[in-house]
């Protein structure tokens, strides 16, 4: 089959003015000294999308996938390259991008349609159809700037899904409205599959894109990483994530190390004093799987073994543990104080373990921060901000965070009377 | 996924290719292709511009009517200029110069002001400013309807030799505008202060426009200094409008030097002059289409 999207090599500059003069007088006080950085958003990416499929392009913040779909959607132009797109194309960039807040529903439905490419006799043909998609029989004939946000994307969306386009672009915005709108849009994106439209998706949930893709791809900083099935790519995308946050504590570290000379601020709080008595040497993140795959099953045991060294003995001691989600959210933390266990003296080198029974988590890339304090959490010896993690992987079609233990049960209708004969 | 679907193959549909550089020439078609969008846009910024304002399209009358009140005080009266039926000299030009004003004025900004669909929404942004033109054509229909009311009110006889020049004119005058205006506001996107310019470059050249006074004052200059009249490239099309509706060419009482108010030229004499101002917009569309295609590229990543 043929491609409806082929990304030929496209590259995308862009100018980081430090200062932005915008106007003639400006650009003339500031003439031939307009100092700027050039970057590059996108650099050599090439692929193409088959006529029918479902494409996610994974990545983190400031990879460029969104860079990458404006250039397909032609709102940016490539620096280099071209991009070759079939069919009608419609954008879901923002929802309701484009609405006109004077105007009513109705006419923006109009306007947007026929910015989408719909003339207005066919407009006129899928009206109702789109009205009644986005539920707002009754205020169609509102001025949108009178509708809630939810009325807002509902209508975007549903001019969008209905004016037939061949190829949908769709950034990250099948996450909003209600959740029966959401389970409504992914309907939609089904639908879509079965008449065989092209879909590109961007998205950093790598839950969507093994749900509902054929294929992915992972941009890491501008350049293409892998083009591949669904599965691998969510991996190789967790990796990329991986080695983009590692970067980061270091910093973290040294801020801690500023901290402890001019005792303010950093990542660790003032009121802690920070002290190098006692230092982590070694993390080790083991699991019964260890050996053929560096990830967890859901409910699998897991043992987090910490090596320390203490350059002078240290009685005042305990050693804590927290772990995030990639959201940042907090999932777990405690420390051996907290836990009520009695930590021997640190005297030269140590190791201590956390060993966790199970880990009830479903799919995702989880960080761990290990640190070791004084028993009042006063003095901060050593304190690692998420520098290890570890992934879990979800071979099961339940999703969500969790795993909540579970078991499901029936009651036969013919015993259920006799049950309730045999209590009477 | 779940289970195995079967997914029907489509008809092949148009192709689109967005690559750092387009001709000119398929910009143009682009913007054909489009032209059901710029009515629509242009419907839209009526229906804008009117919907919360009590009086709506009679705002637009006011302003030549205004314009008519000031001019005739200053000219008729305080200076006394003599041009007879002065009201409908100067709205024979006057709603021409109007025109082109308001339409450069609104496409200037019409990039920017828009600056929310640019940024999300893929058309060919040419039909942003052709849109502001377009708006201000309406504008000019319902302006023009004034000076009828007047011409079938004092029962004013037109040159209507003349007149099939009216619509040439007209043509002309809207390529010029709309391939200024593209021009101005890809400028505008990157230089803010375009419009404060615009303003002032408008005023100037107000002035060099046979509008309020007589073409053959100009024409009698010696030497270079009538150049600037002769090489505006709005003065043909002021001066078919002026020849085919005022259609006097002399003001009998007018003192000596001051009766020649239009060029008696033939017929083939105001086509030529106005195929002068066709090649100058022509030029400048041709220049305006090339600049706003290169630094389209980048109005997403500007605004």
């Amino acid at each position: 089959m043929a491609a409806a999207i082929e990304v030929r090599s496209i590259s995308k500059e862009f100018k980081l003015y430090h200062e932005h003069y915008t106007s003639l007088k400006e650009r003339v006080i500031h003439y031939g000294r307009i100092p700027f950085e050039p970057f590059m958003a996108l650099q050599d990416v090439d692929f193409d999308v088959e006529e029918g499929s479902t494409v996610g392009i994974l990545g983190h913040n400031g990879c460029g996938k969104s860079t990458l779909l404006k250039c397909v959607a032609g709102i940016l132009q490539p620096t280099r390259g071209e991009i070759v797109t079939r069919g009608r194309m419609a954008a879901l960039l923002e929802l309701g991008a484009g609405f006109n807040h004077e105007l009513t529903g109705r006419e923006n439905v109009f306007m947007n349609a026929s910015i989408l490419g719909l003339s207005k006799k066919d407009t006129v043909k899928i009206f109702d159809e789109i009205v009644a998609f986005a539920e707002l029989e009754k205020f169609i004939d509102m001025q949108v700037r009178h509708y809630s946000s939810g009325m807002y994307v509902r209508l975007g969306f549903a001019v969008a899904v209905n004016v037939e386009p061949d190829i949908l672009l769709v950034d990250e915005v099948l996450a909003v409205g209600d959740e029966a709108f959401q389970r409504k849009c992914i309907e939609r994106v089904k639908k879509f599959q079965q008449e065989g439209r092209t879909i590109l998706v961007v998205t950093h949930a790598a839950d969507l894109v093994r749900r509902i893709c054929d294929r992915a791809i992972v941009l890491d900083h501008g350049k293409l990483v892998i083009d591949a099935a669904p599965g691998e790519a969510v991996r190789v995308f967790r990796e990329s994530l991986l080695g983009g946050e590692l970067n980061e504590p270091v910093e973290a570290e040294q801020a801690a190390d500023e901290a402890s000379a001019e005792t303010d601020g950093g990542e660790v709080q003032a009121s802690r004093e920070v002290t190098n008595r006692v230092q982590i040497t070694e993390v080790a993140i083991e699991h019964p799987g260890l050996l053929e795959r560096n990830w967890l099953l859901p409910d699998e045991p897991m043992t987090i073994r910490l090596k320390y060294h203490a350059t002078e003995r240290t009685d005042d001691i305990l050693f804590g543990i927290l772990i995030h989600d990639q959201d940042g959210n907090q999932l777990f933390g405690t420390n051996t104080r907290i836990l009520g266990i009695d930590v021997p003296p640190a005297d030269g080198d140590g190791e201590m373990s956390f060993e966790f029974h199970r880990v009830p988590l479903l799919d995702g890339t989880y960080l761990v921060t290990l640190a070791i304090q004084s028993v009042d959490e006063g003095t901060v010896y050593d304190w690692r901000e998420q520098q290890s993690s570890f992934e879990v992987m979800n071979p099961s079609q339940t999703n969500g965070l969790v795993s909540f233990p579970l078991d499901v049960k029936f009651v036969d209708p013919a015993q259920a009377p006799a049950a309730e004969d045999t209590r009477a | 996924m779940s289970a195995p679907e079967i997914r029907v193959p489509r008809a092949p549909g148009k192709t689109t290719i967005v690559r750092p550089r387009m001709t000119a020439i398929e910009r143009f078609k682009r913007i054909v292709e489009r032209r059901e969008l710029l009515v629509g846009m242009i419907r839209n910024e009526l229906k804008i511009k009117y919907k919360n304002s009590v009086l709506g399209f009679a705002w637009s009358l006011l302003n030549p009517l205004l314009y008519l009140v000031v001019f005739y005080i200053a000219f008729t009266i305080i200076l006394g200029s003599g041009i007879p039926a002065f009201p409908i000299w100067l709205l024979s030009g006057l709603l021409v110069w109007n025109l082109f004003s308001t339409g450069l004025g609104a496409a200037t900004g019409s990039v920017v002001a828009n600056s929310g669909l640019v940024k999300k929404v893929s058309f060919p942004r040419e039909i942003l400013p052709l849109a502001a033109v377009g708006s201000m054509l309406v504008h000019f229909f319902l302006q023009s309807m004034v000076l009828f009311v007047v011409l079938a009110a004092v029962r004013w006889d037109l040159a209507w030799a003349y007149v099939p020049l009216i619509p040439l004119a007209l043509i002309v005058l809207l390529l010029l505008t709309s391939a200024l205006g593209i021009l101005l506001s890809a400028i505008n996107v990157y230089l803010r202060d375009t419009a404060h310019f615009l303003e002032l470059a408008l005023l100037a050249w107000f002035w060099v426009t046979p509008i309020v006074y007589q073409y053959q004052l100009v024409a009698q200059k010696p030497g270079w200094s009538k150049w600037p009249w002769f090489a505006n490239p709005v003065t043909p099309i002021v001066l078919i409008f002026q020849r085919a509706i005022y259609a006097r060419l002399t003001n009998p009482k007018a003192p000596v030097g001051h009766k020649e108010l239009l060029p008696n030229w033939p017929y083939w004499g105001f086509v030529a002059y106005l195929g002068y101002s066709l090649v100058f917009a022509l030029i400048i569309l041709t220049i305006a289409i090339k600049v706003f295609g290169r630094s389209e590229a980048n109005f997403a990543e500007e605004l």
